[in-house]
């Protein structure tokens, strides 16, 4: 027996061709009134990796192991630290908790420097750079190491001293200060896992802060975005940092005393909308 | 300062002061205990709630939470009170006040009459001892109109804010979003892009782009670029074409003078805006959004639990007028509002606490994806804020907000609520969707099949 019903149900949008001009999700078509199934299962998966990036553990030793050997050249090495915030449910209520290193990876922390042997009073290295797994670890397993190889090559030039690259569990941005602190760097990097977007699951930002103490706020640091395939290409993100790093060295600043005067403003120079005559 | 407590069988709990009780009555939510403030346990939560219910509702015009003299929204708060229309409810308690609210005298014209005689902490504490179905039904009693190109608010009526942002303000891919909103039936509470960038000269072509839209297909509706107050002010001075004012709003001085305001600039901008006289059917010139958490966040809660100067920031918005209040629910992050159960009643307190003060309550139905939510969270808070009367929801292109990467309500979700609770756009809205054949059957919300030829044309425009 034939059935009476269609096997497409979907009324498609006479306006699809809009698509082209966003990356809005237009024209998706309804069943009825209703989200079509296509567009339904394709939102759900985009959830999907985006929760997935939220929970994915980063795998500490591997990327320190990674970054070790990378590095090896350039004679840095690399540690293991963890926040206070315990699990992943603890690091999502209380950002304050991520915010700072847990008593024994401050121990271990202490340790390594106390092997130094600096003097006091001046600063121990020009850079820290703190690996940070944030909202998501996805995020720095894919895009750190590779990054960290273009920019560290492109600063080599500037005789830099970098401190062991320290790689952090459960972290907030703000962790870099109390590990900058510790480590007495006059400038911290801090490579950290952005909030995942429904499309950019695995986005890396960087944040700078010029002699990074614990307390500091957002307004003392200076953020490059949405490093990731697709996204910021490696090679703008480190002229950025180039830029950011000599600056910050040269003026003794950071944070909105210190703008990033090479992003061109994208403006718009007139309306020019197809929907007006 | 005057201490609670209330006795469950052998154990006396006693609350420190009047906010300590309110902090331990809130139903759990994480931006509390992130404070410092919530219930150690479930029973102290209770002990509170019961503690809550025997107070006199006056007691709150004598026990203030943040003192009259360090707070301009207290002083607000207490200068404004009506006390004559406070007179008919003055002898209850709060789980009195509950009684009557959900009483059959308590009707619409009751809640309405009663409204200024309400301050934030009074409904605020009401609806910690109120379950979700309480918050719904004495919701669904108010009405709260207002006007300005359309009439928003009615009884049966659900209008959306469409919401068209881009990463980077491209006023292409902004009016392409615009039209897919237009075509399912979006964009009557206004159309509102939250611009990436906060560049007045781009903030005014924005202005202009959505100005001309909607002289050109004579939409009634009206628009906005939801930039800082100051943007705007400077817009307005430079001649640009503003419907809307907008601006975020707190429930503490100090939280407003985190996001660079104070009432003076509210009012200022207010009468600029009104001094325009661009609305045709009314005058309500204001569109500010709110959320629970964000005094906290600012670190200007003043050990005030999150849901109370959420209320607080409702006393703000009455004094405006404005056509439009949302609260954004979901959209402040785990640490605040934990998961889907926490937004759901978050969302749902809001826009009732809203109501009873007399304002045109809406909501943004959100979440992030740090919080462990989904879409079958938004579906439920939907629903029940459809059948709780909210005036008005979001709408972007596929619940995916590609500029401020969270998910909202998209233009097929509000087709939904409108359809299952038989719901109608703005009435003049309305007809102008009958007049293009975007909708074909008033009845059950039922779109056309073609686009309308201006439409049609300004796709010709592109090829």
């Amino acid at each position: 027996m034939s059935s009476n019903i269609k096997s497409n149900s979907v009324i498609e949008n006479s306006w699809a061709q809009l698509k082209q001009l966003t990356s809005a999700r237009i024209a998706l078509g309804r069943s009825g009134i209703s989200l079509p199934t296509h567009a339904q299962l394709k939102f759900q998966l985009d959830h999907a990796q985006a929760r997935d990036a939220v929970y994915f553990q980063l795998n500490v030793s591997k990327l320190c192991a990674d970054l070790t050997q990378s590095f090896s050249s350039m004679n840095l090495e690399s540690i293991g630290l963890q926040s206070d915030a315990i699990d992943r449910p603890t690091y999502l209520k209380r950002p304050d908790y991520g915010k700072r290193l847990s008593q024994i990876s401050k121990e271990i922390l202490l340790k390594r420097i106390t092997k130094a042997k600096f003097s006091p009073n001046t600063f121990n290295y020009d850079i820290a750079f703190v690996i940070v797994d944030g909202l998501s670890a996805l995020a720095i397993e894919t895009n750190a190491l590779r990054f960290l190889k273009t920019a560290c090559t492109n600063l080599q030039s500037e005789k830099f001293t970098i401190a062991p690259f320290c790689v952090v569990e459960q972290g907030r941005v703000a962790i870099g200060d109390e590990i900058g602190e510790l480590l007495s760097a006059k400038l911290v990097i801090v490579l950290i896992g952005e909030r995942p977007g429904l499309s950019s699951p695995d986005s890396m930002g960087i944040y700078l802060t010029w002699h990074p103490k614990v307390g500091l706020t957002d307004e003392s640091r200076n953020c490059i975005s949405n490093i990731r395939n697709g996204g910021l290409s490696d090679t703008e993100a480190t002229m950025k940092l180039r830029y950011l790093v000599t600056q910050a060295h040269k003026r003794e600043i950071s944070g909105i005393a210190l703008k990033d005067e090479t992003s061109s403003k994208q403006s718009l120079s007139s309306l020019n909308s197809f929907l007006i005559e | 300062m005057k201490s609670y407590h209330h006795t469950i069988g052998q154990h006396n709990y006693i609350f420190k002061d009047l906010k300590d009780l309110m902090a331990k009555a809130s139903p759990t939510r994480s931006g509390d205990f992130l404070a410092g403030l919530g219930a150690e346990n479930a029973q102290e939560r209770v002990a509170a709630q019961m503690a809550l219910a025997d107070l006199p509702l006056k007691t709150f015009l004598n026990d203030l939470v943040i003192p009259y003299e360090s707070d301009e929204i207290t002083r607000l708060i207490i200068d404004s009170h009506d006390e004559q229309a406070f007179k008919t409810v003055s002898h209850l308690t709060i789980g009195d006040f509950r009684n009557w609210l959900l009483s059959d005298d308590a009707d619409t014209s009751a809640l309405h009459a009663l409204s200024k005689g309400l301050t934030p902490e009074m409904v605020a504490a009401v609806s910690k001892i109120m379950r979700i179905q309480d918050l719904v039904i004495v919701s669904k009693k108010c009405e709260v109109v207002s006007k300005f190109r359309n009439t928003i608010g009615l009884r049966g009526r659900l209008a959306t804010r469409l919401q068209p942002n881009h990463p980077t303000d491209d006023p292409v891919g902004i009016a392409a979003s615009i039209l897919d909103g237009l075509m399912n039936g979006a964009g009557d509470a206004v159309i509102g892009i939250n611009p990436a960038s906060d560049n007045v000269a781009q903030v005014t072509l924005l202005i202009k782009m959505l100005d001309q839209i909607i002289q050109q297909y004579q939409i009634p509706t009206q628009s906005c670029v939801l930039t800082h107050v100051t943007n705007t002010l400077i817009a307005i001075d430079s001649g640009a074409p503003v419907d809307l004012v907008f601006q975020s709003i707190g429930g503490t001085e100090a939280t407003n003078r985190s996001f660079g305001i104070d009432l003076n600039l509210l009012s200022e901008a207010r009468d600029a805006a009104y001094s325009l006289k661009r609305g045709t059917v009314g005058s309500n010139v204001m569109y500010f959004e709110t959320g629970q958490g964000s005094a906290l966040s600012a670190q200007a809660n003043f050990g005030v639990d999150q849901q109370t100067c959420e209320a607080r920031a409702y006393a703000v918005a009455r004094h405006f007028d404005p056509l439009l209040v949302n609260s954004v629910v979901g959209f402040i992050g785990p640490e605040y509002l934990y998961d889907g159960k926490q937004i759901m009643r978050a969302g749902l307190e809001d826009h009732f606490c809203g109501k009873l003060l007399g304002i045109p309550m809406g909501c943004d139905v959100c979440y992030t994806n740090h919080a462990e939510a989904d879409q079958d969270d938004m579906d439920t808070l939907l629903t029940l804020l459809g059948v709780a009367g909210c005036n008005f929801i979001m709408g972007v292109p596929g619940a995916d907000d590609i500029m401020l990467n969270y998910q909202t309500t998209s233009f097929h979700d509000a087709l939904y609520a409108r359809r299952v609770l038989d719901l109608k756009p703005a009435p003049e809205f309305e007809l102008w969707l009958q007049n293009m054949g975007i909708i074909t059957d008033n009845k059950m919300i039922t779109l056309g099949h073609n686009l309308p030829n201006n439409f049609a044309k300004a796709l010709q425009r592109l090829s």
